[in-house]
């Protein structure tokens, strides 16, 4: 009897975290859980427009194939091109721009392949893939990994066929990426947000910017309700007309994380 | 080494100003697995008898079968877990995705295993040691039965402190089922990894060592319980 009891009052307890109305599920890119962002902004989406937000961060790749099974109400990604595909396919209603950033290349400190100096993603890359110094490639299918192989692209390199060797696929988040990078002091391409709220540095430095390549596109996608009738659409609706309002975009323009600015306004 | 005492320094300041945030995921955490383990034992605990005691045809099976699940990867679990539980999987209708429905859904099918082979196995050492005294004074099947769960109690409680280790320690199924959501279902462990992937080893290391000393308090409990129970003579 103890023990059906207890078992009653767990169950009670546990039910007050079921879904309810108000609250919507985003399906998000790890960089802006990760940095605080979602933090700063949450509460401020809670108290203007009363819906409470609820983040799963993961990869973009995931974060896309979740919300194509449903299990989100909104998508915020930094994929264009899969975006795009994702609302042509009829699984979302409209992408917005919502906000910026850029890539950056990070490496050892000494930066012993002078890659500070350059001006140019093509020969930074090319310096890194002659020296076949160790580079790490999140292979996961993130917005980042998918960048990453378009500035390999574009500088017309293959280092797919040194896998194993100084191309090292961790299929692992940023973080963890970075954690591996800080090990062993190698080269990594990272997205600013992660790499500014990113505390295990050791002694990797950015060693790359500012190169038009580098941009960092964040979109955001409401679930279209025809393809998933779950959808909490209202809410979803109202959380991103308010992000993508004047007083939204200023909101995420004014995000500080020590002194810098982690993402720019789109709109 | 200033690491290392960072780390302590840490984990103990967590503690003792009773941290807010880490009360919530400690309690999160034991409210999910500690209902995993009582939900896991209701089934397990009789499978593992019934197990134990009877000889059937397919019995060898079923033993191995529950033996080798113990070794599930949790991953796994969490992943199937997850395309159930999807609003478009067969039971989406739940709305179990990303609640502490889920995450106890996939505790309990890594506890299961762990805790009907264990059973399984004590009661059967039990049987052996019995069966021939109940042969010949004539005791129903059904009293035996709790004869048998009866004095096999003290083995029952490590063999559920084993469960709601496996449960408790586990991260890869709840982060997939749970989505670590902030206030909702974020644990200890699924911090420690967010943690981890922020960069921030200590902290992650100091909310490590504050599971661990929660399953010191858990395990000090069942020790005292077996203590006082032994002085009593209950043993």
């Amino acid at each position: 009897m103890v023990m059906i009891k207890t078992l009653y009052i767990f169950i009670i307890l546990l039910s007050a975290s079921r879904l309810v109305a108000g609250e919507i599920i985003l399906q998000s890119t790890t960089s802006t859980k990760n940095s605080g962002f979602y933090d700063y902004i949450l509460p401020l989406v809670k108290k203007s427009i009363d819906v409470d937000v609820k983040v799963v961060a993961v990869g973009t790749g995931q974060a896309i194939e979740n919300s194509k099974r449903c299990d989100g109400d909104v998508l915020l990604v930094h994929d264009q091109e899969s975006e795009i595909e994702f609302v042509d396919k009829g699984y979302g209603v409209k992408r917005y721009d919502l906000m910026y950033n850029d890539f950056i290349v990070v490496g050892p400190i000494e930066d012993e392949l002078n890659l500070r100096n350059e001006t140019d993603i093509k020969t930074v890359l090319r310096k890194i893939y002659e020296s076949q110094k160790i580079f790490l490639s999140r292979s996961d299918n993130s917005g980042t990994h998918r960048k990453e192989n378009k500035l390999w692209e574009l500088a017309n390199l293959k280092p797919l066929k040194y896998s194993g060797g100084w191309y090292l696929e961790t299929g692992l988040g940023m973080g963890a990426t970075l954690n591996i990078a800080a090990g062993k002091n190698a080269y990594t391409v990272t997205d600013r947000a992660t790499w500014i709220s990113f505390r295990n540095k050791s002694d990797l430095d950015i060693l790359f910017e500012g190169h038009p390549a580098l941009f960092n596109q964040y979109g955001i996608i409401v679930i279209d309700k025809n393809f998933c009738p779950n959808v909490n659409i209202s809410d979803a609706e109202k959380f991103v007309k308010w992000l993508m309002s004047e007083k939204g975009q200023e909101i995420i323009d004014s995000f500080r994380l020590g002194n810098e600015q982690l993402f720019f306004r789109s709109n | 080494m200033d690491f290392i005492i960072e780390i302590f320094n840490l984990a103990l300041e967590l503690i003792i100003s009773f941290d807010e945030v880490v009360f919530e995921i400690v309690w999160l955490s034991i409210k999910v697995s500690f209902t995993a383990l009582i939900l896991s034992c209701l089934v397990a605990v009789p499978l593992g008898t019934v197990l134990g005691l009877n000889r059937f045809f397919g019995r060898n099976f079923l033993i191995l079968l529950f033996n080798t699940l113990m070794g599930l990867p949790p991953v796994v679990v969490g992943l199937s877990v997850y395309l159930i539980l999807s609003r478009s999987g067969p039971l989406g209708w739940m709305n179990f995705l990303y609640t502490p429905y889920a995450m106890i859904i996939a505790q309990m099918i890594l506890i299961i295993p762990i805790v009907t082979s264990l059973t399984c196995q004590k009661v059967e050492e039990l049987f052996m040691e019995y069966r021939e005294l109940f042969l010949s004074v004539r005791v129903k099947k059904s009293q035996q039965f709790w004869v048998y769960l009866l004095d096999a109690r003290y083995a029952l409680l490590t063999i559920f402190l084993a469960g709601f280790g496996r449960a408790i320690s586990e991260v890869g199924a709840v982060i997939i089922v749970g989505g670590n959501i902030d206030h909702v279902t974020r644990m200890m462990t699924t911090a420690i990894a967010m943690h981890t992937s922020r960069g921030d080893l200590s902290l992650a290391i100091a909310l490590g060592l504050i599971l661990l000393f929660i399953a010191l308090l858990v395990n000090l409990t069942v020790f005292i319980l077996k203590v006082i129970a032994k002085r009593f003579g209950y043993d």
